[in-house]
């Protein structure tokens, strides 16, 4: 018993980890889902676990919920040991599903009041947490219509407002505008942003690179299972990509002859659509073929470190 | 504080520290208040089927059988129909929800995911769905019985009992019925169930006909048939010949319901969290 009341909203340990994996291993089978991931998402910052199809981004979303269990390593979420002290750390966190996952039957307002009352909102601040969501969901207007009637966005944002009926302060987001228009990704983008500013602690796993680079100050990239580079994008593209990208274009066989000038003199290069590009441009000196030279970007870096191309 | 050493734990005003337990009322409330505005959508079906069907049974089997039967029976005919239904009901509106809501709500809808998410554990979630579906099938276990009143069945003060009857039973079948669902492959899985099992359970329970005119194999089968233990509570209090030999049938109404509550948490859990 501590007798005084503590203020509220500080971070779990000053300065320290909103979430900790350390060694964390899942296997299904056969497969290796997650093979010993080490991961810190320090409090008050978007992180974005960036990372190709199957590379275990949204098993490692799962087990931070303990919807699935690891076979050995810690978790521990906001001061929480997992999956032991799960249900504490779900009273103080939002998760948005990659999935669909709402009651059609139900309309916004249905929904958000069954919320309400799992995350243990107090009964008479129930209707004020449900507006609240509404309105920083931009739904205030089809709060008593149905689910099923919804646009594919209005779903995503109601997903949105329903991780944050209790006024989380950390937030997981599963792939967030996966299947979205570019205009309604647009809307979540500024929601996702406008939450970090308030202070919102946000895990976001993605396979856009472009809302990586827009949204988070830390980019983790995830690749079988592991995290294989972290930094803030800038970091990433400088050290895995350089400054320059030179882009060759030309007939395939020409792009052939470039692919294995570059293998032969250990450039970093990959296929860009019509053109093949070599990293680090700015090192190359006189021994660059003819090409057109860019600012390097994420991409870019993600492609040298996975070998993978995506979105 | 109970805190281990080295994790500070972090208290939020308002909420203040939260001993987070098992069972937690506000997690069963918030479960089943999810259930109760999804009835607000279709009670009336429902209501509909409980009270048409009762009365389709009791025109068919009264009318077509009432003429053969008397002789074999201590009781009514209409008195022998009308509470062989309300097993026969509460039967059908626990183990039918029990497998397709939680199939749907659970592969198709993904609302257990959802739930899952937020502070509700496993024990909790199924818990809750099958008290909902449990106090529903006690309330609708007593329409066949007003049902019964048009067809000349006297009140009794012993079927105010029935609901709670119902409960117990409803219970132990929707838990059966979420068991089901944990094994399902598919849905189309329940078919096995409905004619293998249900329909021979509530026919050999002594709802339509006494298991006594059974041979005896099929006797036995009748006996460790929760629904037949039912029925011949449903049947005592209603007709007013409740007697201490009815505890070992609700004895056994009471062991199967535990027995499958745990069996639904531990089989759809495993489903749940992987």
């Amino acid at each position: 018993m501590s007798g005084v009341s503590e203020p509220a909203a500080e971070p779990p340990r000053p300065g320290g980890e909103a979430i900790s994996l350390r060694g964390v291993v899942k296997r299904f089978g056969e497969i290796t889902a997650v093979d010993g991931l080490d991961l810190d998402v320090p409090s008050g910052v978007c992180f974005g676990l960036l990372g190709p199809n199957g590379a275990g981004k949204s098993t490692t979303m799962r087990m931070l919920t303990a919807q699935t269990l690891a076979d050995a390593g810690r978790i521990s979420v906001l001061g929480y040991e997992l999956p032991g002290e799960s249900k504490q750390s779900r009273l103080e966190m939002g998760v948005v599903p990659q999935l669909d996952n709402l009651d059609v039957e139900l309309t916004c307002r249905q929904i958000l009041a069954v919320f309400a009352r799992l995350y243990r909102v107090p009964r008479a601040e129930r209707e004020a947490a449900i507006e609240r969501a509404l309105r920083i969901a931009n739904l205030l207007p089809r709060a008593d219509t149905i689910v099923r009637e919804l646009s594919g966005g209005m779903r995503r944002r109601l997903l949105v407002a329903r991780g944050l009926i209790h006024e989380p302060r950390l937030l997981l987001l599963d792939e967030p505008t996966v299947g979205l228009d570019p205009q309604i990704r647009q809307e979540l983008w500024t929601l996702i942003d406008n939450l970090r500013s308030g202070g919102v602690t946000v895990l976001m796993s993605t396979h856009y690179i472009e809302e990586a680079e827009r949204l988070a100050d830390t980019v983790a990239v995830m690749s079988a299972g592991r995290i294989i580079a972290e930094g803030t994008p800038a970091e990433l593209v400088a050290a895995h990509a350089g400054e320059q990208v030179l882009e060759v274009y030309g007939p395939p066989d020409r792009l052939a002859e470039v692919a294995a000038l570059a293998a032969a003199n250990g450039w970093t290069s990959r296929r860009s659509g019509p053109a093949v590009a070599i990293m680090r441009a700015e090192t190359l000196n006189g021994a660059a073929p003819d090409g057109v030279r860019r600012p390097a970007n994420l991409e870019d870096a993600f492609v040298a470190l996975t070998g993978e191309e995506i979105e | 504080m109970s805190a281990p050493a080295g994790i500070a734990r972090p208290e939020r005003a308002g909420t203040g520290a939260r001993k987070i337990g098992r069972l937690e009322p506000a997690a069963l409330a918030g479960v089943m208040s999810r259930d109760v505005s999804i009835f607000g959508r279709y009670w009336k079906a429902t209501t509909f089927s409980s009270v048409v069907q009762p009365t389709i049974y009791l025109l068919a089997f009264g009318l077509g059988f009432k003429s053969f039967m008397p002789h074999l029976l201590q009781v009514s005919y209409v008195q022998y129909v009308a509470t062989g239904v309300v097993a026969t009901a509460i039967l059908f509106s626990s183990a039918f929800p029990g497998m397709f809501n939680t199939f749907v709500r659970w592969q198709f809808q993904r609302t257990y995911d959802a739930m899952l998410a937020a502070p509700v554990d496993v024990e909790e979630l199924i818990t809750a769905e099958v008290l909902w579906i449990s106090i529903r099938a006690g309330v609708y276990g007593l329409a066949p019985l007003l049902v019964g009143f048009a067809f000349g069945l006297e009140p009794e003060f012993g079927m105010l009992l029935v609901p709670l009857i119902g409960f117990v039973t409803g219970f132990g079948f929707a838990a059966f019925g979420v068991t089901i669902a944990a094994v399902a492959k598919t849905i189309d899985n329940f078919n096995y169930i409905t004619s293998a099992v249900l329909t021979p359970m509530f026919l050999v329970a002594g709802t339509f006909f006494p298991v006594s005119n059974l041979p005896p194999g099929i006797r036995v089968v009748a006996e460790v048939n929760p629904l037949y233990h039912c029925v011949q509570l449903v049947r005592d209090a209603s007709l007013g010949h409740l007697h201490a030999g009815d505890l070992g049938h609700v004895g056994v109404l009471v062991a199967f319901a535990l027995i499958m509550w745990r069996l639904a948490i531990s089989q759809l859990g495993r489903r749940l969290i992987d």
